[in-house]
């Protein structure tokens, strides 16, 4: 954490790069077309690292051919959720595969508070670590705003 | 980014730069394109012509914008009218090529959908249909068959208007994503257009497909019968001459589709004959051969029966 200055969270493809711009994803979707993977946008605004199921925007979107519709749907999800987490996510459903080949973050909320490190003392000098993130103090949808 | 840049470093090039129209003609293959249509597809001559002038526009287009002179994208979304049978899918597909091989979509395939796809059968259903569709169309080009069901003005709470504003947005803000080619019969779609204003002033081009003569049926016929290693004897080539000029006549005449209905209970009517007679030896080109007595066994034929059984023919809009 202490060389990730802004508390950016870092999570999937591309976390430690500046922000993509809609170009730079573009041909970041182009490839996961050309690979036949089937692309998702999801979002959420609990950035604990363990929450790994975000919710989906839209549907799953197969047998595409041109990554102008996803981004049509990556514009459509920041402006429902600008200050939320938004994900793009390919999905290779070859058989013996069957799992998420790429992902990463195409939108975060302005100010991200980070996380704070909680130390439970337990059985003689063993300490057990938690991880929250301050935002989680709030219900959802009010956590960045 | 860098492209930008060059090009303002670029000076404005004098008035008198030549311009190589033929080699940019040439590097876009559009000619082959252009020489398969001619080809394969017979008659049409007013659709052909029109583009060729829609691909000659794209192109001098193009070079103009390599000289840095303004040129807007141009609106392609078209309108196809005509009757059944004339062609409209076919050239739909060739009108995709070619805007692929200009650089004006960027993958040129084409999405075929009708208003099933697209509306919806509850509140909420028709948006994300209809925008799946276009997600799937992007960078291609969209026909949307028979689009004139899309509205329905007996029923004012119709969803097919729902997705007539999408698309009609979709239409407007992403030009350079997408092509739509809406298609149906003239008179329905002239009805169509009169109720969707806005419909009509997006669409810059409105192709009508003529009917096609006679001899050009034949020539399809006998296209479509070499495609699939068939022929006409002598006499059965008259035969389907006859048959040709009788169906014309007849309703529900659904010109090239017709035509290839025709041909196929003809094949069958050949298979047939060719089972009835096993006795006989049989050659390659006896399996190739459609007689005439495999057309003369047509419904067309027995007139007097016409109207008290509907039997094969019937089915010419499949």
């Amino acid at each position: 954490m202490m060389t990730n200055l802004g508390n950016r969270i870092t999570q999937g493809q591309f976390s430690f790069l500046p922000d993509l711009t809609d170009e730079q994803i573009t041909s970041q979707i182009k490839w996961a077309l050309k690979n036949d993977w089937a692309v998702g946008v999801e979002y959420t605004d609990d950035p604990h690292p363990r929450n790994t199921y975000w919710e989906m925007f839209g549907i799953p979107m197969f047998d595409l051919k041109d990554p102008a519709g996803i981004l049509l749907e990556i514009n459509e999800c920041r402006k429902t959720f600008p200050n939320h987490y938004i994900r793009v996510m390919a999905f290779d459903s070859t058989q013996g595969g069957e799992s998420p080949a790429m992902s990463f973050i195409v939108n975060r909320p302005k100010q991200e508070p980070g996380f704070s490190v909680v130390r439970q003392e337990v059985d003689g000098r063993a300490v057990r670590y938690t991880v929250r993130s301050y935002a989680a103090d709030k219900p959802e949808n009010e956590r960045y705003s | 980014m860098s492209e930008t840049n060059d090009n303002s470093k670029q000076e404005v090039l004098p008035d008198d730069t030549e311009v190589d129209l033929q080699a940019e003609f040439k590097n876009s293959q559009i000619q082959e394109v252009l020489d398969k249509l001619d080809q394969d597809l017979i008659g049409l001559k007013p659709v052909k012509t029109r583009i060729r002038e829609t691909a000659s526009l794209l192109l001098v287009d193009r070079v103009r914008r390599q000289l840095q002179l303004s040129s807007m994208a141009p609106t392609l979304h078209m309108c196809f009218t005509g009757n059944p049978g004339t062609g409209k899918t076919t050239v739909a597909l060739r009108m995709a090529e070619i805007l692929h091989r200009l650089g004006y979509v960027r993958e040129g395939h084409l999405v075929s959908v009708t208003r099933d796809d697209l509306v919806g059968q509850y509140i909420g259903h028709t948006a994300p249909k209809t925008k799946e569709v276009i997600k799937k169309a992007m960078g291609g080009v969209l026909f949307i068959d028979e689009a004139y069901y899309l509205y329905r003005p007996e029923n004012e709470r119709d969803y097919g208007q729902e997705s007539i504003e999408i698309l009609l947005q979709i239409m407007e803000n992403n030009r350079d994503d997408l092509v739509v080619i809406l298609a149906g019969y003239k008179n329905k779609m002239d009805l169509f257009f009169h109720s969707n204003p806005g419909m009509r002033s997006r669409i810059a081009h409105h192709i009508d497909f003529p009917d096609y003569h006679t001899d050009e049926l034949f020539a399809i016929a006998k296209l479509m019968l070499a495609e699939q290693s068939y022929r006409f004897s002598k006499d059965g080539e008259k035969a389907f001459g006859d048959y040709i000029n009788k169906r014309i006549q007849m309703e529900h005449f659904a010109n090239a589709r017709s035509i290839r209905n025709a041909l196929d209970r003809a094949r069958l009517r050949q298979a047939n004959r060719l089972f009835a007679s096993a006795s006989k030896k049989l050659t390659k080109l006896d399996l190739m051969t459609i007689e005439a007595e495999d057309i003369l066994l047509s419904r067309v034929f027995k007139e007097d029966r016409l109207d008290s059984d509907a039997e094969t023919t019937s089915s010419n809009r499949s």
